[in-house]
């Protein structure tokens, strides 16, 4: 059931980023007592007191037997004895080994976060590049345009071309048909009329002028006789 | 805050049977309360950038006082005390 009336998120708090581990442990002294002990005990006993209490207390617990001394005991202060040796002696070099993992472990990371950064700030200036770019599409289309129009022009000039042509082809045919009409007619006509004048020449008319032309022939023969 | 809320090491002696009191004993109650105790532990001792031995070697002390109470029979009976 969900609370309508309930605000969501009234808190900053959110699970990212997470807040980093503190630097240091809390105090322990001794390896096994926690600081907060000996802070519990100062005001009323002062800096000696846990140690008297220790004291006490491990003389009780081993006068009382509540703490037996057997073998184990001996055993158990040997291996003590060796750790705490192994700790001081290699305790400094495991630290900053496993410091030098935690390092690169976070230079990856980070390495990580600076390539991811880089590559979005890459895409980023692309993104811009190409919103310059379409800008300039605006003189792309005027160029295609005038392309088609230009294409559009000759297709149509020359269809008009082809109109003229034609066009002349036919005219100049009906004038040579007019030629070749009046031509004949006129041929035609020449011939109608050789034919009636010659028709028309009796043969009475034909002596005539044959003698006519002998008489002019004897003149002329006189006068080329006279020139001679 | 009030008594019920506080964690065990800020309640004053006088208060502390008031403070039982208060606390559940159910058995989510108990698991309730292990799991405070483990994780305020870890927390303070383990997840940290520079821990030391502190935190595992009080682990193995307190593991070294339980294993000896839990045996505390078997110990007592070759000690000085029991000889007959």
């Amino acid at each position: 059931v969900l609370h309508t009336t309930r605000p969501l998120h009234t808190t900053q708090q959110s699970l990212a980023p997470v807040p980093p581990l503190p630097e240091k442990g809390g105090e322990v002294r001794h390896g096994v007592i926690p600081e907060e002990f000996f802070q519990f005990l100062y005001p009323k006993t002062g800096v000696t007191g846990p140690y008297m209490l220790g004291t006490g207390l491990l003389l009780y617990l081993l006068s009382k037997e509540i703490y037996v001394v057997n073998h184990e005991t001996a055993a158990a202060a040997c291996i003590l004895s060796v750790i705490v040796y192994a700790i001081k002696k290699f305790g400094p070099n495991v630290a900053a080994f496993a410091d030098k993992l935690n390092e690169e472990k976070m230079a990856s990371a980070l390495a990580m976060k600076n390539e991811a950064i880089e590559t979005l700030q890459k895409a980023i200036d692309e993104e811009k590049k190409e919103q310059w770019r379409v800008e300039g599409r605006t003189y792309l289309f005027d160029a295609k345009r005038n392309n088609i129009a230009m294409l559009l022009e000759t297709n149509y000039r020359e269809r008009l071309l082809m109109v003229y042509n034609e066009v002349k082809k036919r005219l100049d045919y009906q004038v040579a048909m007019q030629t070749l009409k009046r031509q004949k007619e006129q041929e035609h006509m020449i011939q109608w009329v050789e034919k009636n004048v010659v028709q028309s020449i009796t043969p009475q008319q034909q002596k005539e002028s044959i003698a006519k032309c002998i008489l002019d022939l004897k003149a002329l023969s006189k006068s080329a006789h006279a020139a001679v | 805050g009030p008594l019920w809320e506080r964690p065990l090491l800020e309640v004053r002696l006088g208060e502390l049977h008031t403070w039982i009191s208060t606390c559940s004993f159910s058995a989510q109650g108990l698991l309730g309360a292990v799991q405070r105790a483990w994780s305020s532990f870890c927390a303070k001792y383990i997840h940290v950038k520079q821990g030391g031995p502190a935190g595992l070697s009080m682990l193995l002390a307190g593991y070294c006082l339980l294993s000896y109470g839990w045996n505390y029979q078997h110990f007592s009976k070759n000690s000085l005390g029991s000889l007959v």
